[in-house]
């Protein structure tokens, strides 16, 4: 089983948490035109490689805050968590 | 090549077994393929069989990082079926049941190809209305439906819980009467040894570390055993498509995800169907050795790991222990885990790519075993022909850029959600 440091709540088992997905996805800028192709990328394609993953999950069963993890997709290692508005070098 | 024959095998007993030739060579990789397929998994397998056998292409290697049948071919729960509603998925799973049925003489190869059937319970009144509607879906296109009421579900599988108290009472179910199972490993080594003799060269333990492009042409790979040079090469790596895809710099609507499965220790035959629960997501037939052979959902979030987490696993068996009661009673003899290409509308992708040369067979999600024989054989066509065959052209690489899905489950774009 994962534990998920909450940034807000702690150590947490991953029972409490929902998935969802990279993190790295920037939907398109609003007012602008949009190629089918960014679209695209932004609602279809992902990189979803073998290491190191940024990813979205939310503590449903706790603050319902949705976070950052950072973590390791072949040892499950997770390595930071980050508030959602957390800008990451 | 030994044909496997009840002759043959009376010869080779009264030599205790000692001289039956090796089902697969173990070939160096030669400099140059016409083709090349990377993967040797059951897809891969029977795209190099399928090449050879309807489109005389022969000089094919298969490129394996593993060993043959260690992947995602040896770690699935054996279920074939085609109760399908859209056409696309239909009409090419249909094409496939018929491949299946004549597999075992085909291969030469007892594939131990078993239709027992598989009924998909219903647990209120709308769920039986879907399941009437995609029945009548199948049938229009040539599939066997039955629609069942409880107490007709109830003479085939008593053991479920039809008690009237319970969360999920079961209302009836969607049959298939011709699906059913096959022995995962026959597939495998049966399309491996056709092909084998057919001059495809099978070569294990090597990974593909990279391609060589120029001017949007395939020219050739790179592997761990040295460089191979081909004008067309077929990715069928399921799980490992986004590491090559990397490698050719495309990003794939694909995401990498765990799916277990587990066995419960053998026990006389109780369940002669496959039954997937309804209100979940959950699936259960027995092997022929009494095993009961039980899958469900994703972990949940990208994995690699080819080894499953525990908090889905016990979610699974809820909801197992919640359709059949017997099976609380029932030691875990095994479990595991197999790293899934789920694509974001849950059907398949066979295509060609932008890459001119390079074939894509990958997005298989929960349903690659049945798909093998119709998948290898329109994976095939496509390569040989440079271009789709009707069974597969909507199985496109665009169709998410253009909106075509086939949104078989209604699971969108959240594979992880289902």
């Amino acid at each position: 089983m994962l534990h998920i440091k909450c940034p807000h709540c702690g150590m947490r088992s991953q029972n409490e948490f929902s998935y969802g997905g990279d993190a790295s996805i920037k939907r398109p800028k609003l007012n602008k035109e949009i190629s089918n192709e960014e679209w695209d990328n932004f609602v279809y394609n992902r990189k979803s490689l073998r290491g190191k993953h940024l990813e979205l999950w939310q503590h449903l069963s706790g603050c319902r805050q949705w976070i950052k993890v950072e973590r390791d997709t072949a040892t499950h290692e997770i390595f930071n968590t980050y508030r959602a508005d957390e800008e990451i070098s | 090549m030994q044909k496997y024959s009840i002759f043959n095998l009376v010869k080779n007993a009264l030599s205790n077994h000692e001289n039956w030739d090796l089902a697969w060579k173990d070939p160096t990789p030669k400099e140059e393929y016409d083709v090349v397929i990377i993967g040797g998994g059951g897809h891969g397998l029977a795209t190099a069989y399928y090449l050879a056998k309807e489109h005389n292409i022969t000089k094919v290697a298969i490129i394996e990082k593993g060993w043959i049948g260690g992947g995602n071919v040896g770690r699935n729960t054996t279920i074939i079926r085609s109760n399908y509603m859209h056409d696309e998925n239909a009409l090419f799973s249909e094409f496939g049941m018929d491949l299946w049925r004549k597999m075992s003489q085909d291969l030469n190869y007892n594939v131990m190809f078993s239709p027992r059937g598989i009924i998909n319970l219903a647990h209120s009144d709308a769920q039986m209305n879907a399941y009437a509607r995609r029945g009548n879906s199948m049938r229009l296109n040539g599939i066997d439906a039955v629609l069942l009421n409880r107490e007709q579900v109830k003479e085939i599988i008593p053991m479920a819980d039809f008690s009237e108290n319970v969360r999920f009472p079961i209302f009836g179910g969607l049959m298939q009467p011709s699906a059913g199972t096959a022995r995962h490993d026959a597939v495998a080594w049966g399309y491996a040894r056709q092909a084998d003799s057919m001059g495809v060269d099978i070569i294990q333990n090597c990974e593909v570390t990279g391609f060589d492009v120029t001017a949007g042409k395939i020219n050739g790979i790179r592997t761990s055993r040295g460089n191979i040079k081909t004008k067309k090469v077929g990715l069928c790596v399921a799980g490992s498509t986004n590491i090559l895809a990397e490698k050719l710099n495309m990003t794939l609507p694909i995401e990498t995800h765990l799916l277990q499965a587990c066995v419960s220790e053998p026990v006389k035959p109780i369940l002669d169907r496959v039954v997937t629960f309804g209100a979940g997501h959950f699936y259960i037939s027995q092997s022929d050795k009494g095993e009961m052979v039980m899958g469900g959902d994703l972990d949940g979030y990208n994995s690699y790991s080819q080894r499953g987490n525990l908090p889905t696993l016990q979610h699974v068996l809820t909801e197992g222990i919640a359709m059949m009661p017997f099976l609380s009673k029932l030691k875990m003899l095994r479990t595991w885990g197999g790293i899934m290409d789920m694509s974001m509308d849950g059907s398949p992708i066979i295509d060609k790519t932008h890459i001119d040369g390079l074939y894509l067979n990958c997005g298989w999600c929960y349903g690659g075993f049945k798909a093998t024989p119709a998948s290898g054989w329109t994976f095939a066509h496509t390569i040989a022909q440079d271009r789709v065959h009707e069974l597969n052209a909507g199985f496109s690489l665009n169709r998410f850029s253009t909106g075509h899905l086939i949104d078989e489950k209604g699971l969108g774009t959240k594979t992880w959600i289902s």
